[in-house]
């Protein structure tokens, strides 16, 4: 029986739970000195003078550089799909543009003394006017690049429909947030570097993407590729922000190549909070038509980009936020289009979703919002506009091709989990009693796209002498639990222990090529390289053991059981993996290994639908989140206990967006959440336990079927949320409230209301 | 100055500056790195350790307020032969841990937390850990985790 499908226990948990992984920080690189950086105070400012004399002097100082000591050039654009004009170099060179960003690296033997050292460094400003907002950067008065002659960084426009929403009984059209939100990995940025034996750079990231970061070092470094070794050691989170990589941590390679002591360099979370990259921040205006028979006609969203202060991967993600525009819902005409501008504020970047859950919040709330006009159950508008589980392969209008799909199955599942009518007959008890805690219920339907920049992935299994197996893979897990899953297919197709696998990922020198852990790939493109190459290494044993049999390869079986091969009617005469790993070696001396670099297999589109229930004291404006029911569909589940997990992450990430967290910077850049003291991280108290399902309907799109899992949770989770808090107090004559839902914000809106301001 | 510290059932005793908080003590000093560093305002409870038996930030205590003290860390939790504490179990049989960075200060949290309120609810459980923060699992699997091992009897002897 196949192991596939089950709950198995993660083979990594002993480790952490025992002793704690061994992340960056941890690890122990004799004679190691510390980098720190000091950074910009001002949003937006010319650099006139730099003091670094006071610093270079103090005890303990080994090296203090600025932009002019390192004689690099800019950092490329990203994916070349920015302006040259808008590029960065490690450290500030002339202007800075964002609060944090780094001007000055001092490299001392203690932290503490890199720390005290960065006190005595002189910066002097000359102050120049800050944008903030991203309507304001739009109008190009303040120029961030003025080389550039324009702060806007990218655009996606492919033309528009005058007559779209002509005939349409009804159409709503509001201007909405998503607002700036902190990825917050557990484990900040932090990396370490040193110059082995062989003179290579050898560089340890707390990263998504190591062969990715080889990559940046090299063309920032100008080293050959080979010359940069690159080990992700265990990584504490990343949600998208570790898939870019940082000026910090090219300084780090950069020292190690001219300072001849190993580098270390972790930030703390204050740094964090304004150098890891943030996500979302779109305005988006969003229009939708339908008739009052509740039939959705056309739907157009104008998104406007906040990239920060440098374009990062967050200013092309309307892609992204486009390629998912019409989401689970059949109409027949709809158009999105944006711009990305710059503003002095942290860079963005991608995050959990990463311009998915953007176009998902979009759809759903204008759904909502229509649903509300024309006086329908917001759940019946959506069976009503749904596209339906015949309609795959499905063409949306805005040139996505959806693989396979049933929004309907997950709807009426999730209703019937969450008790839905019943909820309605709470709700209105409460409305008509006029009860100062007021139900809401929020739906959200939604389907993502996950591989979304499709590639391929290396996958290669080996089996050993002693009849052990080797795995590598080029994705690089940070608790998504590859080792357990990857071993769970490597086990059902070779018939061994899962204890007799190892998983190794993350080592750029053992691993010869890898896209890294991001967008929910890890297992459509990973794993399903690893289970064709473990496929490739059965049928390698076959011939092996034809061979040895003097059978015919057809009539070679592997008992998959026993971890025994046989011919067909003769079980007791067999060979092990183990005789076929050493018999490969004994006849061509080659190890019983297949490598494989399977080809983009294409994108795949999981979907779902959550349903919120919140409490909105009227009050106080305070929202308490009651009950969140996640019905989900990946396809083929190969592990629910993991992919549980994922959803479940994803749900939080999702609900702190809808109810607590927020970036703030004041007019001038200054950035007011700097700290998680000030920052709304969500925690236990504020969540409930979740009620997840999972439907499976499988995707031709690989040979596990299987869809990604690892954003559905977050993609899912706040606008259902949103809607809920929205249908709170939508008696109450509220139309929208915007994200983070605040008690100040829901208790405004029904004050607003009320009086008639709404 | 000397700091002498019981870590695990061992006596640490080093040379240390004054503002040397305990983290850094238990894991620059102690070479105890199981003990992670997530923020800088106590926020985030990373770093919490027990502290003659109840949790603490470690990040907030100077090495030098635990002087003479008994201190136990993720390193000590498991018993002489290995065998994982049933906090441990729980969250390797739940899932309750991801990327792993908070599950030290997690499961410190926790242990601490059962030994003060041996049958918690589930909303004991929630606000008790609200000064720890996960941001891989959602707090489901951690909250799972804590609520079943607070039915084991070996706990609650």
């Amino acid at each position: 029986m196949s192991i596939l499908g089950n709950r198995v226990q993660r083979r990594e948990d002993p480790k952490f739970l025992t002793v704690g992984g061994t992340y960056v920080a941890d690890l122990d690189l004799p004679g190691s000195v510390h980098l720190t950086f000091v950074r910009s105070s001002m949003a937006h400012a010319s650099i006139q003078t730099i003091d670094t004399s006071g610093a270079v002097t103090m005890p303990g100082v080994l090296a203090v550089y600025t932009h002019a000591d390192l004689g690099l050039g800019n950092l490329p654009p990203i994916m070349d799909m920015t302006p040259v004009t808008m590029t960065r170099s490690i450290l500030a060179s002339g202007t800075v543009r964002y609060v944090g960003e780094p001007i000055v690296a001092i490299v001392a033997e203690t932290r503490q003394a890199a720390a005290d050292a960065t006190e005595q460094v002189i910066v002097e400003y000359e102050p120049l006017p800050a944008v903030v907002d991203p309507a304001e950067a739009l109008k190009d008065e303040v120029l961030l690049f003025p080389e550039a002659g324009t702060n806007t960084a990218f655009t996606l426009d492919f033309g528009g429909d005058s007559a779209l929403f002509e005939g349409c009984e009804v159409v709503v059209d509001r201007t909405i947030a998503n607002q700036r939100v902190a990825p917050c990995p557990l484990e900040v940025r932090s990396s370490a570097a040193r110059m082995d034996a062989d003179g290579r750079l050898e560089f340890y990231a707390s990263t998504q993407a190591p062969h990715g970061v080889r990559q940046m070092l090299a063309t920032a470094l100008a080293l050959p590729a080979d010359r940069v070794h690159v080990v992700a050691p265990d990584v504490g989170g990343g949600f998208g922000a570790k898939g870019s990589v940082y000026p910090e941590e090219l300084m780090v390679g950069w020292c190690a190549l001219h300072l001849d002591r190993p580098i270390r360099w972790t930030e703390t979370r204050s740094e964090s909070m304004l150098g890891l990259g943030h996500g979302r921040a779109q305005v988006q205006r969003i229009r939708l038509g339908g008739n009052r028979d509740g039939v959705i006609r056309a739907y157009r969203i104008e998104v406007l980009q906040d990239g920060g202060a440098y374009p990062d991967f967050g200013t092309v993600l309307p892609f992204m936020t486009r390629t998912m525009t019409s989401g689970v819902y059949a109409i027949p005409k709809a158009e999105c289009s944006s711009v990305s501008v710059v503003t002095n504020t942290t860079p963005t970047v991608a995050y959990r979703g990463a311009g998915r859950p953007e176009a998902t919040s979009a759809i759903e709330r204008a759904v909502d919002m229509f649903a509300a006009e024309i006086g329908m159950d917001p759940a019946e508008v959506r069976r009503r506009n749904l596209i339906g589980p015949d309609a795959f392969p499905y063409d949306t209008p805005t040139g996505t091709t959806y693989d396979t799909g049933n929004y309907r199955g997950t709807l009426d599942l999730a209703l019937e989990v969450a008790g839905y009518d019943d909820l309605r007959a709470e709700q209105q008890r409460r409305r008509t009693s006029g009860d100062v805690r007021q139900l809401g219920i929020g739906l959200s339907c939604y389907v993502e796209i996950t591989n979304g920049m499709p590639d391929g992935e290396f996958g290669a299994v080996e089996v050993r002498p002693d009849g052990r197996v080797t795995v590598r893979t080029g994705t690089s897990p940070h608790g998504q639990g590859h080792v357990t899953a990857w071993s769970m297919l490597v086990a059902d197709q070779l018939g061994v222990r899962m204890e007799d696998i190892e998983v190794i990922h993350g080592d750029t020198d053992v691993v010869p090529r890898g896209g890294g852990t991001m967008g929910s790939r890890s297992l459509q493109v990973g794993g399903a390289a690893v289970n064709q190459a473990a496929i490739a290494v059965v049928d390698q044993g076959k011939d092996l053991a034809a061979d040895l049999f003097e059978a015919a390869p057809e009539d070679v079986v592997l008992d998959k059981a026993r971890g025994l091969f046989h011919v067909v009617g003769s079980p007791a005469l067999t060979h092990s993996w183990a005789d076929l790993a050493r018999a490969a070696l004994d006849r061509s001396g080659t190890p019983l290994l297949a490598e494989v670099d399977l080809a983009s297999p294409g994108p795949t589109f999981p979907f779902g639908t959550h349903v919120s229930v919140v409490e909105v004291d009227t009050e106080t404006g305070k929202v308490t989140l009651l009950r969140h029911i996640a019905v989900d569909d990946a396809g083929r589940i190969v592990n629910p206990l993991l992919a549980e997990g994922q959803v479940h992450g994803g749900i939080a990430q999702g609900v702190a967006q809808a109810l607590l967290e927020e970036v703030v910077y004041d007019q001038e850049g200054n950035p007011l959440t700097s700290t998680l003291a000030d920052y709304s991280f969500i925690s236990a108290a504020e969540l409930p336990t979740y009620e997840t399902r999972f439907t499976e309907t499988p995707t031709p799109v690989n040979a596990l079927g299987s869809k990604g899992i690892g954003e559905s949770g977050t993609i899912g989770s706040t606008p259902a949320v949103h809607n809920a808090v929205c249908d709170a107090v939508a008696h109450l004559g509220v139309r929208h409230v915007d994200m983070p839902t605040t008690p100040t914000r829901v208790w405004r809106a029904i004050q607003d209301a009320t009086a008639g301001r709404s | 100055m000397r700091i002498t510290i019981n870590v695990n059932g061992t006596s640490e005793s080093h040379e240390v500056e004054a503002r040397t908080l305990l983290v850094h003590y238990l894991r620059d000093e102690a070479g105890l790195t199981g003990t992670n560093i997530g923020c800088d305002t106590t926020s985030c409870g990373a770093c919490t350790v027990l502290l003659n038996g109840e949790s603490v930030k470690s990040c907030t205590v100077l090495a030098a307020q635990a002087e003479g003290t008994d201190v136990t860390t993720i390193e000590g939790l498991a018993d002489a032969d290995g065998r994982m504490h049933p906090v441990q179990q729980a969250f390797q049989e739940y899932h309750g841990l991801q990327c792993g960075y908070c599950t030290p200060g997690m499961v410190m949290a926790v242990t601490s937390l059962l030994a003060e309120n041996p049958d918690p609810t589930e909303e004991d459980i929630r606000v008790g850990l609200e000064g720890n923060l996960c941001r891989c699992t959602g707090y489901h699997n951690i909250v799972a985790a804590a609520l079943a091992a607070s039915k084991i009897p070996e706990l609650r002897a």
